[in-house]
């Protein structure tokens, strides 16, 4: 397939993530879109890895593989930040039962 | 001290995110929050001497990493002065840090990984480096944000600056998948030759250097990209503030100056049209809204996002005067930054009316708080006077053309002097009874010691420069 494809459904599914952050009001929905950006990235990347291996020479054929593992280092961090971020989550739901962040709004006076 | 591209890890990694982890394990062992910020002082210590030790080409540990790396006689610098820094905030805030919650060893531990993030950011030569380095910084960071359990605003701050942290990583990734795209490569030097498929991709680098240069945006709050700012920096604990405003934000100018000192020419026209407008948006947004701020601590969000504004102008000029600039802006802000701060951990009451009449009551922490707000304006004498002037001039080297922003940028330094000099107004001129907690002799002689650096270093900038140098 060619590469346009990839690319457009990467970019397709970023738009979703950044739409999705910015309009919804529950405090895992927005969580999950974030997760979607950044797995849109990890495509893409998966994607120009393996299109750049395409240029791969018979001395080199290691062409694009960085590509690859440089998803493995986003998913690692994808997961600490979800630990960390649910925790927090957590920790608001037990103070206001409530992860809607309208709620959001002491801080602005 | 010789540059070595190929082998760069640079013991200050090393050393603080092991040192972090025997702070962690060290909280299992010290129940007393005195010995817990012995520790950390100690555990400081160490660190800057492994540090000051590769400076000099005593010790150091080899580790190959391929170019992920590079050690930098800047990088270098900068690495001495945010360590410097921190253990400065240590020994001033130490006894605030362990009174936050139940476990005192373990905010050490997270400013130690933290701090780690930023080392990396000082001497990353690679865009995972860049990635892994932001994340290692911040995530301790949001941890640290909301760790006033009961209290409302601070949760409410670490989920604001947890969603904005992780939306700005997911740009930063997008930014970075299509550069690879582009290029065929995360070094961030210029690429070799690229082949025929590369070429016809050519147009996704700047696209991907824009959605970069928009999250560290974010991270470092320039405008339209800072209405986190206030909120986290006015909700989390004030001592953590305090790092979040100074270390963590140079260290995230210091990962900006290094892509776009080799990187801003592929953006071609559109780096000349963005540049300014978020300059003047950014010192706009901060110095407008700072006025009419009530409390002291909201006054100080919104000045390092006016702050931000100046560093910025670093951009124009990364290779020689910017470099400086931003070396003397990273000292003069976070000393100054750091010293308000810890002012401020003290009073009762973070309002201006908090201050009223603190002169009175307590005249060294009166007098020295001037200066720092003296500082932080920008007045002649002061550090944060050649900080500014460096960070104009390089816009000006650059091209003389830049004059008008130049002349915008001294009129928000103008009117940042009304909302700073309101606090030297309640100290000194308001009738009032300032309350604070107890002060210690130890902290007073810092807060002397720290104005005392803020002067020399404005009367002879110099003798900073000339370090960098030596």
């Amino acid at each position: 397939m060619p590469i346009q494809y990839y690319i457009i459904l990467a970019l397709v599914l970023f738009c979703i993530g950044i739409i999705g952050v910015l309009i919804r009001r529950n405090a895992i929905i927005i969580f999950m879109c974030i997760e979607l950006m950044l797995n849109a990235a990890n495509l893409l990347l998966v994607a120009f890895s393996k299109m750049h291996n395409a240029a791969a020479t018979a001395n080199n054929t290691n062409v694009g593989i960085e590509g690859q593992l440089f998803v493995f280092f986003i998913m690692v961090v994808a997961a600490a930040e979800v630990s960390i971020g649910l925790a927090i989550i957590v920790m608001m739901f037990r103070n206001v039962h409530s992860i809607d962040i309208n709620f959001l709004n002491r801080l602005k006076n | 001290m010789p540059e070595r591209a190929e082998l760069g890890v640079m013991n200050a990694i090393i050393f603080s995110a092991l040192i972090g982890v025997v702070m962690m394990l060290g909280g299992i062992v010290i129940k007393s929050n005195a010995g817990i910020k012995l520790l950390a002082i100690i555990l400081l210590f160490i660190l800057l001497g492994s540090h000051l030790a590769e400076y000099y080409d005593l010790f150091n540990i080899h580790i190959q990493t391929h170019g992920m790396l590079a050690k930098s006689r800047f990088g270098m610098f900068f690495n001495t002065i945010i360590i410097s820094l921190t253990l400065l905030y240590v020994l001033l805030s130490g006894d605030e840090i362990v009174k936050v919650g139940t476990y005192g060893a373990e905010y050490f531990a997270l400013i130690f990984f933290s701090l780690c993030g930023a080392t990396i950011l000082s001497s990353y030569n690679n865009l995972l480096m860049l990635f892994l380095g932001v994340e290692i910084m911040t995530i301790p960071l949001f941890v640290l944000t909301s760790s006033e359990k009961k209290n409302l605003k601070s949760n409410e701050a670490g989920l604001k600056y947890f969603l904005m942290g992780s939306f700005s990583t997911g740009i930063l990734l997008m930014g970075i998948a299509l550069y690879y795209g582009g290029t065929g490569l995360f070094a961030i030097e210029a690429s070799k030759a690229a082949n025929e498929a590369q070429q016809a991709f050519r147009i996704l680098l700047p696209l991907g250097l824009l959605f970069i240069f928009i999250s560290l945006s974010f991270k470092v709050s320039a405008a339209p990209f800072h209405f986190w700012t206030p909120d986290v920096y006015d909700g989390a604990p004030s001592v953590f503030t305090s790092f979040m405003a100074t270390i963590v934000k140079t260290a995230g100018f210091i990962a900006f100056i290094k892509l776009f000192e080799l990187r801003s020419v592929d953006m071609g026209y559109s780096w000349k049209i963005l540049l300014p407008l978020i300059i003047i948006l950014t010192l706009l947004a901060g110095n407008i809204t700072a006025v009419f701020q009530q409390s002291v601590k909201r006054m100080l969000a919104y000045s390092s996002i006016a702050h931000a504004g100046f560093m910025l102008f670093a951009l124009y000029n990364p290779n020689d005067f910017g470099k400086q600039g931003i070396m003397l802006y990273t000292v003069a802000y976070s000393l100054a930054t750091i010293g308000t701060f810890a002012v401020l951990t003290k009073m009762k009451d973070y309002t201006y009316e908090g201050y009223n009449g603190l002169a009175k009551t307590k005249p060294v922490l009166a007098a020295t708080n001037t200066i720092f707000i003296l500082s932080l304006a920008g007045i002649p004498l002061t550090a944060g006077f050649f900080a500014k002037y460096y960070m104009l001039a390089s816009a000006l080297k650059e091209s003389t053309s830049n004059l008008w922003l130049v002349i915008v940028a001294v009129l928000f330094a103008a009117v940042s002097v009304y909302y700073y000099f309101r606090v030297i107004q309640a100290m000194y001129f308001k009738d009032g009874n300032a309350e604070t907690t107890e002060i210690k002799p130890f902290f007073k002689t810092l807060l002397i010691i720290i104005a005392a650096l803020i002067i020399v270093i404005g009367l002879m900038p110099s003798l900073l420069l000339d370090l960098f140098y030596a």
